[in-house]
């Protein structure tokens, strides 16, 4: 087995990662999350003057 | 707890005033060099001669403007989006004025002749070394956002802007490599063909990361804001994501067909950028559709113009790119004015558009007001800019399909119908179409500084508080 070989192996392990990763992306098991996850620029509305720190709806914290 | 914290304003505030100062800047040289092509006389000295301008105007369009419009929205982004203020904000500090430092230097060494003779990278060692050190403080400063960060999920956007910060470090460190012989002067640690296809790995992903990548991380995070709706299908953001990653890194080839290149090599890079379109044209469908159902916003608000119009350039320059990495297609159209068409159907249609609708958004926001002084001329500016653009890439189509036809045309007995003086006095009425473009382009940038400083005379800097998710409090 030659070095190109391998080059071939990697191309064929990237496009199925690739796959991987559509799939994974279109998995009901993201879909609350993703929801989530779009409002997250939305969720911030001090831009202006901000009156008091808002609640927003993206609480998953990550800790504490 | 930390509720009196501010997010840091301070520096997306400079970087995105100096956007608009270094646009200016970056596009008048560029309407200098496109009237030198209509009026040779206007190479007065050699410090002023096309030969120096021009790398000038690229630098300064793509790393002084572009550059300083990326900071600011991804400084801006990465806080918001984290609901946490910026890491380490003294390096923070170093990065803007590394980075004015770095522009001010190229603006010197550049006219002077000083230059490693690599497109968009002919910056010499010295400042090549600088622009490292900016760099790797950005990714820390930016990376280290994100690991402060109170909400588990990064954001799209963050994921393009990170993306583009790892990759340009790692083009530019690869590209960069060389051998000083003096302070001012060194030669490149590749040779021949390998030269030549590191150089448009680092060119083509120059394109790809810093001007595209960063930019879509720019779409993710203000058309939502702008339109003040999510993202048409944040799955659809996911995928784009890991197929712009995927496939850009081989398209660079697509530069050099018909030269020492393997042919097969050649081949790769025009199969991966025909792949290309794919994620491109998601991405500009998810950023256009996000106004899906709310389309009446397009017609009173200038900057939602500026934003989706951006998204459509952006369709047309990577519809139009793997077109012409197609061979027989190359053949027609390299070295002639049509890539130069190409490339600012890309550059003022999409990457400034979306520049400039952001950095209007910004604007106000960091000088505590609720909108742009003047409304009316941010709708005067969208229009010359467009009718600028336009101007522009149908002026040099035209140009470049006609040189291409011209170069390529034979008399029966295979002698060369036209000289190259004559294709270049048939272009003459076309460069001046595209003058008259670029002045337009440019004219639309001095109603933004106009508009920009009224704005900032009627407000003052403001620092929005950082804002704690919910259970902080």
């Amino acid at each position: 087995m030659d070095i190109n070989d391998l080059r071939s192996l990697f191309t064929v392990l990237a496009f199925i990662a690739f796959i991987g990763i559509v799939w994974w992306a279109y998995s009901d098991r993201r879909k609350a999350t993703y929801e989530q996850a779009a409002m997250l620029p939305l969720d911030d509305d001090s831009e202006f003057v901000p009156s008091e720190p808002q609640v927003t709806k993206n609480q998953e914290r990550k800790s504490s | 707890m930390q509720s009196q914290a501010t997010y840091n304003y301070k520096v997306v505030r400079q970087f995105a005033v100096m956007t608009v100062i270094w646009g200016i800047v970056g596009m008048l040289v560029g309407v200098i060099i496109a009237a030198q092509l209509v009026w040779p006389d206007l190479n007065v000295h050699e410090w002023l001669s096309y030969g120096r301008l021009r790398p000038l105007h690229t630098n300064a369009v793509i790393f002084a403007f572009g550059g300083c419009a990326l900071f600011a929205t991804s400084y801006f982004a990465v806080q918001r989006t984290s609901h946490a203020p910026l890491f380490a904000p003294a390096l923070a500090a170093f990065t803007f004025w590394g980075w004015q430092l770095v522009i001010v230097l190229a603006a010197v060494s550049l006219p002077l002749g000083m230059t490693s003779g690599k497109e968009y990278a002919e910056l010499e060692w010295p400042i090549d070394i600088l622009i490292t050190l900016v760099w790797v403080s950005y990714a820390v400063v930016f990376f280290g956002t994100i690991v402060k960060r109170k909400v588990a999920h990064i954001y799209v956007a963050n994921w393009f802007f990170g993306g583009f910060i790892l990759t340009v470090a790692v083009l530019h460190l690869v590209n960069s490599a060389a051998v000083p012989v003096t302070l001012f002067k060194s030669y490149s640690a590749y040779a021949g063909v390998q030269d030549a296809m590191v150089q448009w790995w680092y060119g083509h992903n120059a394109v790809g990361f810093f001007l595209t990548a960063g930019f879509l991380g720019m779409m993710y995070y203000f058309v939502p804001k702008q339109a003040g709706r999510p993202i048409y299908s944040y799955r659809l953001s996911v995928v784009h994501f890991w197929a712009l990653i995927f496939t850009y890194m081989w398209a660079g080839p697509h530069h050099l067909h018909y030269t020492a290149l393997p042919d097969w090599t050649q081949s790769v890079g025009m199969i991966f950028s025909l792949i290309l379109l794919a994620p491109s044209w998601g991405g500009m469908i998810n950023g256009i559709m996000t106004l899906s159902g709310a389309w009446h916003k397009l017609r009173d608000d200038p900057i939602l113009k500026f934003m989706i119009t951006s998204l459509s350039f952006y369709g047309m320059s990577t519809f139009e790119g793997p077109m012409m990495s197609i061979k027989t297609v190359n053949a027609l159209s390299h070295y002639t004015d049509w890539t130069v068409g190409h490339v600012h159907s890309g550059a003022l249609g999409w990457v400034a558009m979306i520049s400039i609708g952001s950095i209007y958004y910004l604007l106000p926001r960091l000088f505590g007001r609720p909108e742009m002084a003047s409304k009316k001329l941010i709708e005067i500016h969208f229009w010359v800019a467009t009718i600028g653009v336009v101007l522009y890439i149908a002026s040099m189509w035209i140009a470049g399909v006609m040189q291409g036809l011209m170069w390529r045309a034979t008399n029966p007995d295979g002698t060369l119908t036209y000289s190259f003086v004559e294709s270049v006095k048939a272009t003459y009425p076309f460069w001046t179409i595209r003058l008259l473009g670029g002045l337009l382009f440019l004219s639309g940038m001095f109603i933004m500084a106009y508009n920009m400083f009224l704005t900032m005379a009627s407000g003052k800097a403001v620092d929005a508080p950082v804002l704690e998710p919910a259970a902080a409090h």
